[in-house]
């Protein structure tokens, strides 16, 4: 599996225990809209704490977006970022 | 500070001349503040939010809540309908801008002063406005929409009711959009009676709704940007503003009867003079709260590639603060108010009594209650670093 894959699957994983999602999150395509499948802002918290103690990051301010949660795509886009600049 | 916009004024106007005078009775009445908005329409202050290019003045949030503040002085309860139809004109403005339907609603709301309410509420859903039971039901080009509103402030009197529902029948409770009805298209029924303690006027229900429209009445978007981006910072902001006026109403009714005592030992300075100085302090620190956070946001507004700014966390925490802030301070300063203005101020028939603008702002708090946005807040801050 490669990182990409791995980032992926975890991605997922974090939001099946933490997003409150309507569907399994395994089966949400890479770019659906999260807000259609009942991701709240609450529990978009969560999944971010989720996302940095796994990730070993910190999301800055400027990045704390509703842009950036959208979908699978664009939080593993954000991922990608700062896990590189760590 | 930039010059104020000249409607600001004639709301100042309106406030001493005709809102002012009509308080006390749509107060007792818990009645409509019809004379008001009669003066409203009058001054083409409902389309004060449309843009100038579709005929309205174009006002931003600071001017808007400006004007708030100054009806405030006059009336509380005809202030918060103002600004609650402000809030729906926002929304319609900043994402309707791009539907025909919308350039063409607006073009017609500067030409007949229509009034828009809203419905947030719902019956099952405790208070939480980004949840929604009810959802909209397209049929070809037209939809049907049936709501148990919990409440519905002044939608007996409105031309049209911005309602907030899911998507689709199919669509989690979070996956919502806002539609606009038509008064000719939807019946009320009203479930509940209204005699609260305060903001009477403004004359809040619940109601049943049932309604119908072409499918070009669903704002463009979804009700997740929305809220984020234009109804909460206009709710916050333009509450603020207006629970301002009505406390700068009771500190100046408290400052009136300060001075009475000065003229009557001159050289003096009265023990209440202190306490004056005290609350006007406050009444300063909650005026500058919305001006301030107006202002970054008309700034912000006006720079089309700024605008993903106010979708941040850091945004969404400081309207958060801003809407605590000041509705814990409005009934604290009436609070001092009163003490100053003494038994002059706690008679209800004294043109000293502040009575009314206590009750007024006791509502701030409750309305959209400050404990669920403390959670927020708190749940916020778990992950804002303010770095």
């Amino acid at each position: 599996m490669s990182s990409k894959e791995q980032q992926d699957e975890s991605i997922r994983q974090i939001l099946a225990e933490h997003g409150r999602l309507a569907a399994p999150a395994s089966s949400i395509a890479r770019d659906a809209e999260l807000s259609a499948h009942g991701l709240t802002s609450h529990a978009t918290v969560n999944v971010m704490l989720a996302l940095e103690e796994h990730f070993g990051i910190e999301f800055p301010d400027q990045m704390l977006t509703r842009g950036v949660f959208t979908s699978i795509a664009t939080i593993q886009a954000a991922v990608e970022k700062l896990v590189d600049a760590g | 500070m930039p010059n104020r916009h000249p409607m600001i004024d004639r709301m100042k106007q309106i406030a001493a001349d005709v809102a002012s005078k009509h308080a006390p009775d749509v107060d007792r009445h818990a009645r409509f503040p019809v004379e008001t908005l009669a003066a409203l329409r009058a001054e083409k202050a409902l389309s004060a939010a449309v843009p100038e290019e579709f005929g309205g003045a174009g006002m931003g949030l600071r001017d808007l809540a400006a004007m708030c503040a100054a009806l405030g002085q006059g009336c509380g309860a005809s202030s918060m309908v103002l600004a609650m139809h402000h809030i729906q004109v926002g929304c319609i403005a900043r994402h309707g801008a791009h539907s025909a339907y919308f350039q063409d609603y607006m073009r017609g709301l500067v030409e007949h002063q229509w009034l828009l309410a809203s419905m947030t509420s719902e019956v099952g859903t405790y208070g939480d406005t980004r949840s929604s039971i009810c959802a909209v039901d397209i049929a070809g080009d037209r939809f049907t929409l049936n709501k148990d509103a919990t409440t519905g402030s002044y939608c007996g009197h409105a031309d049209g009711i911005l309602v907030t529902c899911r998507r689709t029948a199919e669509s989690p409770a979070s996956d919502q959009v806002l539609v606009l009805v038509k008064k000719d298209d939807y019946t009320l029924t009203q479930t509940s009676t209204w005699d609260p303690l305060g903001m009477r006027g403004t004359v809040s229900p619940g109601f049943k709704l049932e309604s119908s429209g072409h499918v070009d009445q669903i704002i463009p978007g979804s009700y997740a940007d929305s809220s984020a981006v234009t109804m909460v910072p206009y709710s916050h902001v333009l509450w603020a503003g207006l629970w301002s006026g009505i406390a700068a109403d009771a500190v100046s009714r408290a400052s009136a009867v300060v001075r009475a005592e000065a003229r009557k030992r001159i050289g003096e300075t009265p023990p209440s003079a202190i306490l004056l100085a005290r609350v006007s302090q406050d009444l300063q620190s909650m005026r500058h709260n919305w001006q301030q956070v107006a202002a970054e946001f008309d700034e912000i507004s006006a720079d089309a590639g700024r605008r993903e700014e106010l979708t941040t966390m850091n945004w969404a925490l400081r309207f958060n603060q801003l809407k605590c802030a000041c509705s814990e301070a409005g009934p604290r300063i009436v609070h001092q108010a009163l003490q100053i203005a003494g038994l002059m101020g706690y008679k209800n028939d004294s043109p000293f009594s502040v009575g009314r603008h206590y009750r007024d702002l006791l509502s701030a708090s409750l309305m959209v209650s400050n404990e669920r946005i403390a959670a927020k807040s708190a749940s916020l801050l778990l992950v804002v670093k303010d770095d």
